[in-house]
C-alpha cells in the first residue's frame, strides 16, 4: 500500500494541437526545471486517477522509457507522483 | 415494443466526489456538511463506511459525531459535483438520446430498441456502471425495468455499484413486498393513511380495492395504484437539450429560524426580489406563486395561489407569498427555511391584456422601476440600492448568485429551472 501512494502533482506541459483539435503532449517540466520529452503515446481516453485523485482525459505516455499517466483535467495538466519523492527533496 | 428504462442513482454522490479527490480519507468515515457558521451544518451525504455506523443524511454534525468519533467532515464542493453530474450524463447520452435528469446524481435512460430485450438492457446497464466506474471513479447503482417508477425502486435495491433487473416476470416477488413508502410519491402523509387501512407494501396497494382507493385518495390514488401494478407509462422527457424554464424559484436556511410574521416578510422581500430580478433576466414571467415551508422538525409543506396578472415585479411576488403564509401557517413551530417560487410562466415581450378597471400605468412605473434597480446593482454591486425593510436584516444570507444558492434552488424545483 505505502510504496504506491501517489500525490497529485499538476505541471506544465507542451502541447501540441492538432488540426482536427485534438491535442498530444510533447513534453512535460518537472519543478526542479527539468523537461522530459514525452516518446510515444500508447492510449488515450477518459479515465478517472484513483491513485492522485481527479479524472479527465488520460494520456499512456512513454517518457524514458518508462510508462506513465498524464491526465488532462478540465484545463489542468496533473501526473500522479510517488509520495515518496517528497522526502528527496 | 416493450419499454427498457434504466434509472442511474450515483452512489452518495457528494461523499464519493469528494473521496475520489482526497485518496487518504477513502477508507475513514466521511460526511459531507454544510457550514455550522451559517447554520447549514447537517449532513448531505456520507460514505459507505459512515453509512455503516448509521449515520444519517439530514442529521446535525454533532449527532453524527456521536455515531463516530472519528468522523470527517468535509466542506462541500458544488462546482465539482456540477462537473461530474454532467460527466455522467455525457456518458448515458452516448447511449440515448432520452436521458431525463432526476436532482443532479440521478437520471432516467430510456434504451427501448426494435428487437432490445430486458436482459440486453442488463447488459447496457452494465456497461454504464463500469464506464462510470473507470472514467469518472465514482460507483452508479442502475435499476432496469419497463416502467420509470420500477426501474426508480431497482436502483435503490442494490446499492453500490450494481444492476437490478426488475422484469414483468419478477416484480411481483421483488418490488410488492417493499414498504409503501419506497414508491415515488408516497410521502409522509400518504403513508400514514395507507397504514391506517392495513396497506403496508407495495403489493397490499397494488391489490387494494381500486374504488376504495379512488375514493379514500381522489386521483393520486389511482395513479400510484398503477404504479405498484406496473402501469406507468409516462415517457423519459428529453429535458436534457431543451431547457424549457418552468419555475424559478429560491428557498433559504437562514442562520435564524424564522419566528414570526415580520421574519418571514422580510425573508419574502429577499427571495422574491432574488426571483424576479432571474424572470426578468430570462424574460419571463409567472402567475403562481408558491411557498415552501419547512420547520425545525424538518417537516414541510407546500402551498401555491395565483396572481391576477403575470407578473415579474418583485413586490408583488412577495405579497402573494406572505398572504399565503398568512393562510397557512399558524405560528406552532419555528421555521427552519422558507422557499418562494413561481411557476406558470410566459413571455415577458408579448401582448398583454390591461384592464380599465386597474391603474396599469402604476404597474408598468414600478417594472421600470425594477429594471433599473436590476442597472444599480449589475453597475454598483448588490447592497447599493436596497429596500429599507432589509437595512438590518443582512443575516438573512446573500442571495446573489453564488453556486451554493444556485444549488440549493435546483434541489427546490427537482433541477426544473436552469
Amino acid at each position: 500500500m505505502t510504496e504506491d501512494k501517489r500525490i497529485k502533482e499538476y505541471v506544465n506541459v507542451t502541447v501540441k494541437f492538432k488540426k482536427d483539435g485534438s491535442m498530444i503532449p510533447v513534453s512535460i517540466e518537472w519543478e526542479n526545471g527539468k523537461v522530459y520529452t514525452v516518446d510515444r503515446i500508447l492510449d488515450v481516453r477518459n479515465a478517472a486517477s484513483l491513485k492522485a485523485g481527479g479524472c479527465g482525459m488520460r494520456y499512456l505516455c512513454k517518457i524514458m522509457g518508462t510508462q506513465t499517466y498524464i491526465f488532462f483535467e478540465e484545463d489542468k495538466w496533473f501526473v500522479e507522483r510517488k509520495a515518496q519523492c517528497v522526502e528527496d527533496f | 415494443m416493450e419499454s427498457i428504462i434504466l434509472h442511474a442513482d450515483l452512489n452518495s454522490f457528494y461523499a464519493s466526489v469528494e473521496c475520489l479527490y482526497n485518496p487518504a480519507i477513502r477508507n475513514l468515515p466521511v460526511a459531507v456538511c454544510g457550514s455550522v457558521e451559517n447554520r447549514h451544518g447537517i449532513v448531505l451525504a456520507k460514505n459507505q463506511p459512515a453509512k455503516m455506523v448509521g449515520i444519517k443524511t439530514g442529521e446535525a454534525i454533532w449527532q453524527a459525531k456521536l455515531k463516530a468519533a472519528n468522523l470527517l467532515v468535509v466542506p462541500p464542493h458544488y462546482d465539482r459535483y456540477l462537473r461530474f453530474g454532467n460527466l455522467a450524463r455525457k456518458i448515458y447520452g452516448t447511449y440515448s438520446q432520452r436521458v431525463e435528469p432526476f436532482g443532479m446524481d440521478e437520471a432516467w435512460i430510456d434504451i427501448s430498441f426494435p428487437g432490445r430485450s430486458i436482459s440486453d438492457g442488463y447488459e447496457i446497464a452494465n456497461q454504464i456502471r463500469e464506464r462510470i466506474k473507470f472514467e469518472l471513479g465514482i460507483t452508479v447503482s442502475i435499476g432496469v425495468s419497463f416502467n420509470k417508477i420500477f426501474a426508480k425502486l431497482g436502483s435503490d435495491m442494490k446499492k453500490p455499484d450494481a444492476v437490478t433487473v426488475i422484469s414483468r416476470e419478477n416484480y411481483k416477488e421483488k418490488v410488492w413486498p417493499l414498504d409503501v413508502g419506497e414508491l415515488l410519491y408516497v410521502g409522509r402523509a400518504t403513508k400514514r393513511k395507507l397504514r391506517n387501512w392495513n396497506i403496508n407494501t407495495i403489493g397490499d396497494l397494488a391489490q387494494a380495492d381500486a374504488l376504495f382507493i379512488r375514493n379514500k385518495l381522489g386521483k393520486c390514488g389511482t395513479i400510484l395504484k398503477d404504479y405498484a401494478l406496473g402501469n406507468d407509462y409516462s415517457q423519459v422527457e428529453n429535458t436534457e437539450h431543451e431547457t424549457i424554464i418552468k419555475s424559478i424559484g429560491n428557498s433559504t436556511t437562514p442562520p435564524k429560524d424564522l419566528c414570526s410574521l415580520e421574519d418571514i416578510r422580510i425573508t419574502s422581500f429577499v427571495l422574491s426580489e432574488s426571483v424576479a430580478r432571474r424572470l426578468r433576466e430570462h424574460g419571463l414571467k409567472g402567475k403562481t406563486v408558491q411557498i415552501y415551508m419547512r420547520d425545525c422538525d424538518l417537516e414541510g409543506f407546500e402551498r401555491q395561489g395565483q396572481l391576477k396578472d403575470y407578473t415579474n415585479i418583485s413586490t408583488e411576488i412577495a405579497h402573494k407569498a406572505i398572504s399565503l403564509v398568512e393562510a397557512n401557517w399558524f405560528f406552532n413551530k419555528p421555521i427552519r427555511s422558507f422557499g418562494v417560487r413561481v411557476s406558470d410562466l410566459t413571455s415577458s415581450k408579448g401582448p398583454i391584456q390591461i384592464s380599465i378597471f386597474k391603474e396599469e400605468n402604476k404597474r408598468f412605473k414600478v417594472m421600470d422601476l425594477e429594471y433599473s434597480i436590476d442597472t444599480i446593482r449589475k453597475r454598483y454591486g448588490p447592497y447599493a440600492i436596497q429596500r429599507a425593510a432589509l437595512m438590518q436584516t443582512r443575516q438573512f444570507g446573500d442571495l446573489s448568485d453564488n453556486t451554493e444558492a444556485l444549488m440549493r434552488e435546483v434541489s427546490f424545483n427537482t433541477g426544473e429551472a436552469r
